[in-house]
């Protein structure tokens, strides 16, 4: 189902498939009917049986990183799913050495084109407004197109008065823009700084990991924060701050329980009731229907981007 | 030149040369003005070569320059009755960014900016320049506190970045760093930043939403330090100048992008050289912006501010293949 929104024709070349890069997620995307072995704990189980569970470990509750596809599929209702702006691509600005190749390499293999994927969508029959990055692109880093993704549908979801989910999986900014994808980060921020002036509902959840430009703009600003168990949520890598400080870092250092205990998350939600989790908030923010608490004023009176 | 630059050897070079026979013909009572005068003239137009065609790299050196004036220079020229103020009210007092109210021409201002430090121990106190989560706090508290007297604010950015540490993480750097962005786009009142030095990243970002930004001629804005990007790039961070190049992140690559409104002169050499000079033409750039967006409501500042964010990203729209 979640195929048909990506197009089957490709406008670019797609480079003589090597054998697999074992990458971060890499690895774990193993073809069907094969054993997947958990990071984690080392227990082995067949792939099909951890899709079933949410690709969750079932020896010691491991999330293994979720595709976009394999995310909407385990939150949104059947069926729901109508994708925003698929055409959208960087215009690689600063002619960045090897960005174009890198580009084409990670769309044939992911089959996505860039590292969010946004659309409606309905939740226990909730209408809302999402996106999912996805960590096998670059990274889920931010550049234009992720930057302007997001905002976009910050500015539909006000529009058209939907809450607002966002599924963060980011190493921060992308390096190969530069300074756009720096600006990705105000642009974002702003965009949620009118949509929830205006009284729109925005749930983030940090999924692993969430680091550096992305925890840093729109993902921290959820007017409810969740995330995912064991998921890394930080500002700067806990290399650079070991370099920095250098001592040894805890243990359970910029995971979810961290933050949760140093008061920066609202909840950390496992994989198996995060649906029923966001079907609940959805309803609690409910009066009188969908976005019943937006404000007519401002909704009226601003002008809105295509 | 007691704190020359490697690229800068040369004119140090030649500017002993000429001191050096300046005292000879003095010494032996000798008149080599004619001689004197051509060297001065060939110091001249090195000085004009070497600082009109600066690479990215050696831009970066002079925006990281230990002699660079930092805010609190720019504050004791530019504003008067200034007081500074402390604290987030929230846990503690940054001192990687310092923040107050003072008069510019009269006009009462809100100014905040990260402080760096000239030498080891004013750096280590100040730790650098790079600020906590309660450095970011006090910034916001301030500026809602200009907002709420409808004073303009003043930013002056320049750091290497948001400090990377534990208790900067267990305090929520992000969150902080993502806050003020969002109240940055809706404050009601004008906001002008000035980019003085290093722009590194979100902890410049963090006080640089403004409805005018400026950067110091050879000032940076970056996403990631040149040293940071070759590490990443090519495994190997001794490659930051060929980075400093790849990743366009002088004041005037930043003003081709159209992300900046414009850029500040220096004096020759850089700002450290001339710090009165260099506070004058700030002077000139918040005196001309002060009196534009002071004509504005708040409602058309948070939308001019809006605008101008929004439209930045370079992407283009592919029609979509058939299904």
């Amino acid at each position: 189902m979640l195929k048909d929104f990506f197009p089957k024709k490709r406008k670019y070349a797609t480079l003589p498939q090597e054998a697999p890069q074992p990458t971060a997620g890499g690895k774990k995307e193993i073809p069907e009917g094969l054993m997947v072995k958990c990071d984690a704990c080392g227990t082995i189980m067949y792939a099909k049986e951890l899709a079933n569970n949410l690709k969750v470990c079932k020896g010691c509750d491991y999330h293994f990183p979720m595709s976009a596809s394999e995310r909407l599929g385990a939150v949104l209702d059947k069926g729901t799913f109508v994708e925003w702006d698929v055409g959208l691509r960087t215009a690689d600005p600063l002619g960045f050495p090897g960005y174009e190749e890198k580009m084409s390499d990670i769309m044939a293999k992911t089959g996505l084109t860039e590292a969010v994927v946004t659309g409606f969508g309905r939740v226990g029959g909730w209408p809302v407004a999402v996106g999912v990055m996805d960590s096998r692109f670059i990274m889920g880093s931010m550049g234009s197109v992720v930057g302007e993704k997001v905002t976009r549908a910050i500015e539909r979801a006000h529009q058209q008065r939907l809450p607002l989910i966002l599924f963060s999986a980011s190493g921060g900014a992308r390096m190969q823009e530069g300074i756009f994808s720096l600006m990705q980060m105000a642009k974002t921020s702003a965009a949620l700084a009118r949509f929830q002036g205006a009284g729109g509902l925005f749930i983030s959840v940090f999924t692993n990991p969430t680091t550096g430009g992305v925890s840093a703009s729109f993902s921290s600003l959820g007017d409810i924060n969740l995330a995912e168990p064991g998921a890394l949520i930080g500002f700067a890598g806990r290399r650079i701050i070991e370099q920095t400080i250098r001592q040894k870092l805890p243990e359970d250092f910029q995971t979810a329980e961290f933050l949760l205990a140093h008061g920066q998350l609202d909840a950390v939600v496992h994989r198996k009731h995060l649906r029923d989790m966001l079907i609940n908030l959805l309803d609690l923010h409910q009066v009188q229907g969908a976005g019943a608490a937006f404000n007519e004023e401002t909704e009226t009176k601003e002008a809105f981007h295509g | 030149m007691a704190s020359e630059l490697e690229f800068e050897r040369p004119l140090a070079e030649l500017r002993r040369k000429i001191t050096e026979l300046r005292r000879f013909a003095e010494e032996k009572e000798l008149d080599l003005t004619a001689e004197l005068q051509t060297l001065e003239e060939k110091y001249r137009q090195m000085e004009e070569d070497i600082y009109a065609h600066l690479e990215p790299w050696q831009k970066m050196q002079l925006a990281r320059h230990t002699a660079r004036p930092t805010t609190k220079d720019y504050i004791e020229r530019l504003f008067t009755s200034f007081v500074e103020l402390h604290g987030d009210r929230l846990y503690g007092d940054d001192p990687a960014i310092v923040g107050g109210i003072g008069k510019f021409e009269g006009l009462p201002v809100t100014v905040v900016g990260h402080q760096k430090g000239k030498d080891t121990k004013e750096n280590i106190a100040r730790n650098f320049g790079m600020p906590h989560p309660e450095g970011y706090r006090k910034a916001l508290r301030l500026m809602k506190q200009a907002e709420k007297f409808a004073r303009p604010i003043i930013c002056f950015i320049d750091t290497p970045g948001a400090y990377p540490g534990m208790a900067a993480e267990e305090r929520g750097q992000s969150e902080a760093i993502a806050r003020n962005l969002r109240e940055m786009a809706s404050l009601a009142v004008p906001i002008i930043c000035i980019i003085t030095g290093e722009g590194g990243s979100g902890g410049a970002l963090a006080l640089g939403v403004g409805n005018h930004i400026y950067m110091l001629e050879h000032a940076i804005y970056s996403v990631i330090s040149p040293e940071g990007a070759a590490a990443l790039l090519w495994k190997d961070a001794s490659q930051a100048k060929r980075a400093a190049q790849t990743m366009k992140i002088t004041a005037q690559d930043i003003m081709e992008f159209g992300i900046i409104d414009g850029i500040v002169p220096e004096p020759r050499g850089g700002a450290h050289r001339d710090v009165d000079e260099q506070a004058r033409s700030i002077a000139q750039v918040l005196r001309r912006s002060l009196a534009e967006l002071g004509r504005m409501s708040g409602d058309e500042l948070i939308a001019q501010r809006y605008e101008k964010f929004r439209a930045i990203g370079r992407f283009y729209e592919q029609q979509q293949a058939a299904r």
